[in-house]
């Protein structure tokens, strides 16, 4: 028998507020020592009373647009009650009865072609600590700094059929909420997590299987091999007998490549959830939900259309400049300052990708000034600075925003120079240090002078244009 | 008697106390409970902030009964303070004694109106989000409310204009617009008097609300008795959302990170259990399963969602009333003083709430005086305290 495999995913965001979701504490504490970004709020201590951060409902609200969700205008807070060390309050803040966004649709793109994943809600939460072991020592320690910090929970609907979609669905997030600047969506950090419900069903059921929950999956690989692992134990249950199947959540272990029970449905605590009656409910009026409608970045597929259709740009540059907000922003802004499309794609997607690339950087960490970058597109293309002098700028400037080219250029003598008395004296000392490269090119092949430009241009450290150069070696050569 | 007073160092000569539900930095805050025993919280409550700014002195700190959630204090790991087989209230002791002028309370459960009805003193219990609850020891989130207790209604007067007012730390903190409405005093000419609430009083109870009723009419206010049956089924709902809230405010106490711990266990899960019980009372603990089982998801739709449906019949019921009247007398309690006999019934808090919870559940202002309580419409305070200093006066 034929099976298809069933996933709903959780996925959890951290939100890029500067502040936690209750307290003006910071809520970036990615590499902070423990307990650095904490108060008496956060770590749950009798008598301070939470105060939303609008900035989280802001986010919130922003998310469930680019999800195409409705947004509930009247959205409150409830307490999730459950009891575990890194809960410093022993509840949760989260939404239970009416999350900020409900409803929405996802499109995706896999090699089988596009398929819409509806989205069932996305609430905002507060995470909780973390505990560290101590091998060593025996112990654990706590860390509050990631308490209260704010997340942003996105609930599929079980529309997902391969980790092939999952991998499509979770990049499509992070690209969303990325352009909405409303978070980094970076598993390696943390700042993006994802639980992962699964069953499996004979072809063409509309009956859904026992589900299994795997719980903060941190890495998309990972997921991918989970999702393969769990179908193949879910068939081998239903067709060899191998095991009972049950409603369960279970523990992911990608060293042994095995998920292990962690806990049934029945002994599954209770959360009790009721409304936190310190949160008042939050009420987005027409201003508010229109200031932030207003503020939603242009969608990938709208920046597309309008990079092939006004700017001219082929399909392929469109599509590698659009997987990243950082990358679109600054060809966006390298092209209002120079005014060549290709150039600026160019320059965007071989040399700044190389250098992202040789720094093992993602698409996202680009932190160039597009402007800075059309003004040395512009030198270069001038022919006022050589192409090879460029890209050493180029690099320069991913270590410092502040450089401008031009003044940079000539501070460091990356300037062509129009001296052409310079240029035939270099081109004669190459001619007579390189006979044979001159009688090859003289016998007529005439890539043997490249030999001589080379020369020429380390001697002249770029700064020539490489015409000029070509013409006056091929006239000094002519003059033997 | 064990009064439980830290005295500080005050040069102002207006003096008041604060009860154990309101964190202070330099003394300890208890709430009553062992389970805290010598915490001293990093910051103070907002309130002790304001008075010090206006330069009343904190003298010292009055015990309660655990987390404030008992008949008058009893409940205390300190132990209940009796005098002539009478149970006491450590506050209204001070207040009636003299010490200072004014205590400033956590109303988190009734046993503040009850104190003050039975030590014939005078509170005010204000509208819910007009004081800032910041820095209180959080029980009942939904109800509990600073409150003030003084000898006199003038007095009561003076210290809550001294704490009231919005407060950005208090997401409940009502916008100081709208609590600028308890200045303005409207004459108080209609009160009504609720039959269904008068059930269980004994007969010194049933005279002072006579004694009361006729000063009224002595002054020219209309006293109507009118029938209700919504109101007076206020104590059961308010239980069911006291208890839950209480159960989940206190559940992060552990033993672990602040308070009492154990001394002897094995394992973290022993550590817990071990702390919680033997620093937690009967009472406390009581109410932490009533609050779990309400809460729990096979009840919550049953027993929660429907207390918090008729939190808001009740709110609505009282709104008619106030169409008609200004505001309503009822009794603060069954008795103006509780013995051995009550001090047995563990649950003697929770039929005494009979009385105190239509103002708990609502949010609505109550003022105790006289032996009696009045429950005003939002924002009426300053009209109530008026009144209650007429009442004063004519009582003596």
């Amino acid at each position: 028998m034929k099976y298809e495999t069933v996933i709903g995913l959780e996925v959890h965001v951290e939100l890029a507020t500067k502040s936690k979701i209750f307290c003006s504490c910071s809520a970036h504490s990615y590499g902070a020592e423990p307990n650095a970004h904490v108060c008496p709020a956060c770590c749950g201590m009798p008598g301070m009373l939470p105060v939303v951060n609008k900035r989280v409902v802001d986010y919130g609200m922003k998310a469930g647009m680019m999800l195409n969700c409705h947004i509930n205008r009247t959205t409150t807070f409830d307490k999730k009650s459950y009891y575990y060390p890194d809960l410093p309050a022993a509840y949760q803040t989260t939404q239970w009865f009416a999350p900020v966004a409900v409803n929405g649709l996802v499109e995706i793109e896999t090699s089988k072609g596009k398929k819409s994943i509806r989205i069932k809600q996305i609430h905002m939460e507060e995470d909780a600590g973390k505990l560290v072991h101590d091998i060593r020592e025996d112990t654990t320690h706590v860390d509050f700094n990631r308490t209260s910090v704010p997340l942003i929970e996105i609930v599929s609907q079980p529309d997902l059929s391969s980790a092939e979609e999952v991998e499509a669905y979770l990049d499509r997030l992070k690209n969303l909420l990325r352009y909405a600047k409303v978070a980094e969506c970076e598993m390696a950090h943390g700042t993006m997590r994802c639980d992962v419900n699964l069953s499996v069903r004979p072809e063409g059921s509309d009956k859904l299987g026992v589900r299994t929950e795997m719980k903060n999956m941190n890495s998309i690989e990972a997921i991918k091999r989970a999702i393969e692992y769990e179908t193949a134990r879910h068939i081998d249950a239903i067709e060899h007998n191998t095991e009972v199947l049950v409603q369960e959540t279970r523990r992911w272990d990608d060293i042994k490549g095995k998920s292990f029970a962690m806990r049934s449905k029945e002994t599954a605590g209770d959360y009790r959830y009721f409304p936190d009656p310190n949160v008042m409910p939050v009420v987005i009026d027409d201003e508010w939900f229109n200031s932030i409608k207003a503020s939603l970045p242009e969608f990938p597929e709208v920046k597309r259309a309008r990079y092939i259709n006004e700017i001219g740009l082929s399909e392929y540059d469109a599509d590698q400049l659009i997987k990243s907000i950082a990358i679109c922003e600054c060809f966006e802004s390298a092209y209002a300052e120079c005014g060549s499309a290709k150039d600026s794609a160019n320059w965007l997607l071989s040399e700044c990708m190389n250098i992202l690339n040789s720094r093992q950087m993602s698409y996202d960490m680009l932190d160039v000034d597009g402007k800075a970058l059309g003004k040395l597109i512009k030198l270069v293309s001038e022919g006022k600075v050589g192409r090879a002098n460029g890209k050493k700028i180029l690099a320069d400037m991913f270590d410092n925003r502040d450089i401008d080219p031009e003044t940079y250029a000539k501070e460091n003598g990356y300037i062509v120079s129009n001296d052409t008395s310079l240029i035939e004296k270099v081109a004669k000392e190459a001619i007579a240090s390189n006979p044979r490269a001159v009688n090859d090119f003289k016998s007529g092949k005439e890539k043997a002078i490249m030999a001589l430009f080379g020369a020429c241009m380390k001697q002249l450290k770029g700064n020539c244009d490489p015409n000029t150069l070509k013409e006056i070696l091929i006239a000094e050569i002519n003059k033997i | 008697m064990k009064k439980y007073t830290v005295k500080t160092q005050t040069q102002s000569t207006a003096k008041f106390v604060a009860d154990d539900m309101i964190l202070t930095k330099d003394i300890p805050t208890c709430a009553g409970s062992k389970m805290l025993d010598g915490y001293v919280s990093l910051f103070e409550a907002e309130v002790l902030t304001r008075l010090a700014d206006k330069g009343y002195g904190l003298a010292g700190k009055t015990d309660v009964g655990e987390f404030s959630i008992d008949l008058l204090g009893e409940t205390s790991y300190n132990g209940a303070i009796i005098e002539d087989g009478v149970l006491k209230n450590a506050t209204a002791s001070v207040i009636k004694d003299g010490e200072v002028d004014f205590a400033i309370t956590l109303d988190v459960n009734g046993s503040v109106r009850r104190a003050a009805a039975q030590d014939g003193l005078v509170s005010i219990k204000p509208t819910y989000g007009t004081v800032s609850r910041f820095g209180t020891i959080p029980v009942v989130c939904s109800g509990e409310t600073v409150s003030v207790m003084a000898k006199t209604a003038d007095l009561c007067k003076e210290a809550l204009s001294a704490i009231a007012g919005h407060d950005d730390k208090d997401g409940t903190s009502l916008p100081q617009s709208e609590i600028d409405k308890t200045k303005t005093e409207k004459e108080i000419r209609k009160v009504a008097v609720l039959s269904s609430m008068l059930k269980g009083v004994d007969g010194k109870v049933s005279e002072k609300l006579n004694n009361v009723c006729e000063i009224l009419r002595k002054n020219g206010i209309e006293v109507t008795e009118i029938d209700d049956s919504v109101i007076a089924l206020s104590s059961a709902y308010w239980a069911v959302l006291m208890s839950a809230e209480c159960c989940n405010n206190v559940s992060k106490y552990d033993g672990v990170k602040y308070g009492y711990r154990a001394q002897n266990f094995m394992g973290i899960d022993e550590l817990y259990t071990n702390s919680r019980t033997e620093a937690f009372g009967f009472l406390l603990k009581s109410t932490i399963l009533l609050g779990s089982e309400t809460l729990s998801t096979a009840n919550y739709v049953k027993i929660y969602d429907k207390a918090l449906r008729m939190r808001r019949v009740i709110v609505e019921e009282f709104a008619k009333i106030f169409a008609s009247y200004d505001v309503v007398l009822m009794p603060a309690c069954s008795a103006f003083a509780y013995g051995e006999e009550d001090m047995k019934n563990t649950y003697k808090a929770y039929e005494e709430n009979f009385y105190t919870a239509p103002a708990s559940i609502t949010g609505l202002p109550a003022v105790v005086v006289g032996g009696v309580q009045f429950v005003g419409n939002a924002f009426s305070e300053n009209s109530m305290l008026s009144l209650a200093a007429i009442i004063e006066k004519e009582g003596k």
